[in-house]
């Protein structure tokens, strides 16, 4: 075992892992953080904290993995390429693992064109595969990226990003074998839709070992209406909605649209553990946290397993 | 080249508009191929500073001067003669000709008229494209001559993002992923394998991280 | 202003235009006097700086005449001439001449006709528009 993390040692023992996320409050709303975490105790391992997610402003990941770790849950650290440079992200890597979080997720970040402050500098002073040798060194050489001695390393248990639906589709594994040879412990995917063309990217992975050197958590994600799945289809960068969901999606009334996504999401996850080298689920049920649980208990996730 | 616009009128005007006497300056080097600052620019703008004075009664002179390449002391030096008859300079050289001017002359109000935009190349007649960041350590010999600093959106070294569509940036339809060109290059040219190579984090001291660079060459300065 | 009588610039391409002046002259076709005629070697050729200078002159209106869509002497030059047009209108709004006051049009050598007919139209446009403010200014 490379750390005490909780996620670790759920994958390490052979279990399906499963993560879902929360996305902080856009505001100091401490209580909104306790209430979507309470949705996820004891349905999942680690709680995905985002960064500033689709570049919007919200409370600090670091601030609300911390309130979530007080709840008793295991928060997974976001962190993104775009905010800080590599002072910063040590610092918070440092500040993290002070307060026993011990799990994080490595990122790029969404472009701040897309969000509320699109005049702001994009940071970018390494990028995503640089910050997982980074974060590798802090934890396996002790030290800090410039070089010098860390008294109390943070032990992190490293995860990234994997996009199998992006172009160039040739890349895709490549790009994860990159970053699996840069420290990366674990992956979590891009939501599937397609999982054809997921079983194809698994494949190629399969094809050169990958799936033995790190744990992949395919990412799910139940659509909430017509609406949503027809968003995430056509605006979405990187995203791949088959037509034949947003046709299933459509095919029922509104009102009955909701439970079909969660249906859809239930049925893929039954696909994708059939496929092997898939070590888990990261359910990304955006501002939807309550209905993970529903998503676990029909999949068959639950309870989970004591480590 | 260095690349420029020309500012708005109406922020020109602004800045002219206490005084009499102006110099304009052009500079023959890049804002010239750009089509920003050369002497024809300098035309224009002059014309439509005149005019625009004069529709709120206001008279000005307005004296037009293209240097060779204002960024060199040597250059100018040419305006000796003429700086005393202006009030006030404005120059639609880049950034380093308007500053050349302030630093010769040290008591002359000196304004740009045009915004600096990008180190880029001409993609076509009328269109201008960053290519270079000037970062000071060039990566171009490992990706195939394509830059990922200027040229990705996130300036990721290690590419493409999971937002690259079809040849393009997740940020424009009108803006190509530096990763895909980056990636038909080495295949074009036989060296997938590099791709696989990580490459470490930036040292950004060459890239301005460490304060204003500059080049010293021992033998030719004096 | 009652008795404005507007001063026109127009650059003619030779290979057009201005023949078609020419054969409007021939045929006895009577166009206002307030046109003056500048020929160029094609409507390609007009610079941005030839337009601002004659109303920094004091034109009250400024058209340029190339030969028919697809059929320049030299290719292309009257769609170039058509899109410099169209930067030069925004670079008159910002300096605030109305860029009603320049225009592009087409017309084939042998059309003296429309020649005469467009410079009718065009000095009654500017007639009705006023003076150009730069000229105003230039009086005062």
């Amino acid at each position: 075992m490379k750390t005490e993390s909780k996620l670790e040692k759920i994958l390490a023992a052979g279990h399906l892992a499963v993560t879902s996320e929360c996305g902080p409050p856009r505001g100091a709303k401490f209580d909104e953080v306790v209430t979507k975490s309470k949705y996820l105790e004891g349905i999942v391992d680690a709680v995905n904290v985002t960064d500033n997610q689709t570049a919007m402003v919200r409370m600090s990941s670091l601030a609300a993995s911390v309130i979530i770790k007080q709840q008793g849950l295991n928060p997974l650290f976001q962190v993104t390429c775009r905010d800080r440079n590599r002072l910063a992200m040590q610092a918070d890597i440092i500040g993290a693992y002070a307060f026993g979080i011990d799990t994080m997720l490595c990122l790029s970040g969404d472009h701040t064109k897309f969000g509320d402050h699109p005049m702001a500098m994009n940071v970018h002073d390494i990028d995503s595969i640089q910050m997982i040798q980074m974060v590798k060194d802090m934890r396996d050489k002790g030290i800090f990226q410039g070089g010098a001695e860390i008294k109390g390393a943070p032990k992190m248990f490293i995860g990234a990003a994997a996009n199998p639906f992006a172009d160039p589709f040739e890349l895709r594994v490549m790009r994860l074998a990159k970053k699996i040879a840069a420290g990366a412990d674990f992956i979590q995917t891009q939501c599937i839709f397609n999982v054809d063309k997921f079983e194809k990217w698994m494949e190629g992975v399969r094809a050169k070992g990958l799936h033995k050197k790190c744990y992949i958590l395919a990412g799910v994600t139940p659509c909430k209406s017509l609406g949503a799945a027809r968003y995430m289809a056509n605006r979405v960068p990187g995203m791949d909605v088959p037509k034949e969901i947003v046709d299933r999606m459509a095919s029922v009334p509104k009102e009955k649209q909701a439970e079909e996504g969660v249906t859809i999401c239930v049925e893929t996850i039954e696909r994708l553990k059939k496929i092997e080298g898939v070590a888990g689920f990261h359910i990304m049920a955006i501002e939807w946290e309550e209905k993970v649980e529903e998503i676990c208990k029909r999949a068959g996730l639950l309870p989970r397993p004591q480590v | 080249m260095i690349t420029a616009e020309r500012k708005p009128l109406e922020e020109l005007i602004e800045y002219i508009k206490p005084f009499k006497r102006i110099l304009l300056l052009g500079c023959n080097e890049c804002v010239t191929v750009c089509a920003a600052g050369g002497r024809k620019e300098v035309g224009l703008l002059a014309s439509g500073l005149q005019m625009a004075m004069l529709k709120t009664g206001n008279n000005i002179e307005i004296r037009q001067h293209t240097l060779e390449r204002q960024c060199d002391p040597e250059y100018v030096e040419e305006l000796v003669p003429m700086i005393d008859s202006a009030d006030a300079v404005m120059s639609m050289a880049c950034g380093c000709g308007v500053q050349q001017i302030a630093m010769r002359f040290k008591d002359k109000p000196v304004f740009p008229a045009v915004n600096t935009t990008f180190m880029g190349a001409s993609e076509r007649q009328g269109v201008w494209a960053e290519r270079c960041q000037g970062c000071g350590n060039c990566l171009l010999g490992i990706t195939g001559g394509i830059c990922p600093i200027a040229r990705c959106a996130k300036q990721l070294m290690n590419g493409p993002c999971g937002g690259s569509t079809g040849g393009r940036c997740e940020i424009s339809e009108d803006v190509d992923c530096a990763w895909q060109l980056i990636w038909d290059r080495l295949k074009a040219l036989g060296l997938q394998d590099r791709y696989l190579d990580i490459v470490p984090a930036k040292d950004w001291r060459t890239g301005g991280g460490s304060g204003p660079r500059k080049i010293i060459r021992e033998d030719l300065a004096e | 202003m009652e008795n404005f009588e507007p001063v026109i610039v127009a650059f003619c391409c030779h290979y057009c235009a201005y023949t078609a002046a020419d054969m409007a002259g021939s045929q006895r076709l009577p166009y206002p006097p307030n046109v003056k005629i500048v020929q160029i070697p094609c409507s390609g050729k007009i610079d941005a700086l030839h337009i601002v200078t004659a109303f920094e002159k004091g034109a009250d209106g400024v058209y340029v005449a190339g030969c028919l869509e697809g059929d320049c002497h030299f290719k292309n030059g009257n769609t170039r001439a058509a899109r410099r047009i169209e930067f030069v209108k925004k670079y008159l709004e910002e300096i605030g001449i109305e860029s009603e006051r320049l225009e592009m049009v087409n017309v084939s050598a042998g059309m003296g006709h429309r020649f005469a007919q467009v410079a009718t139209e065009i000095t009654d446009k500017i007639r009705k528009l006023g003076p150009s403010p730069i000229r105003t200014a230039l009086a005062q």
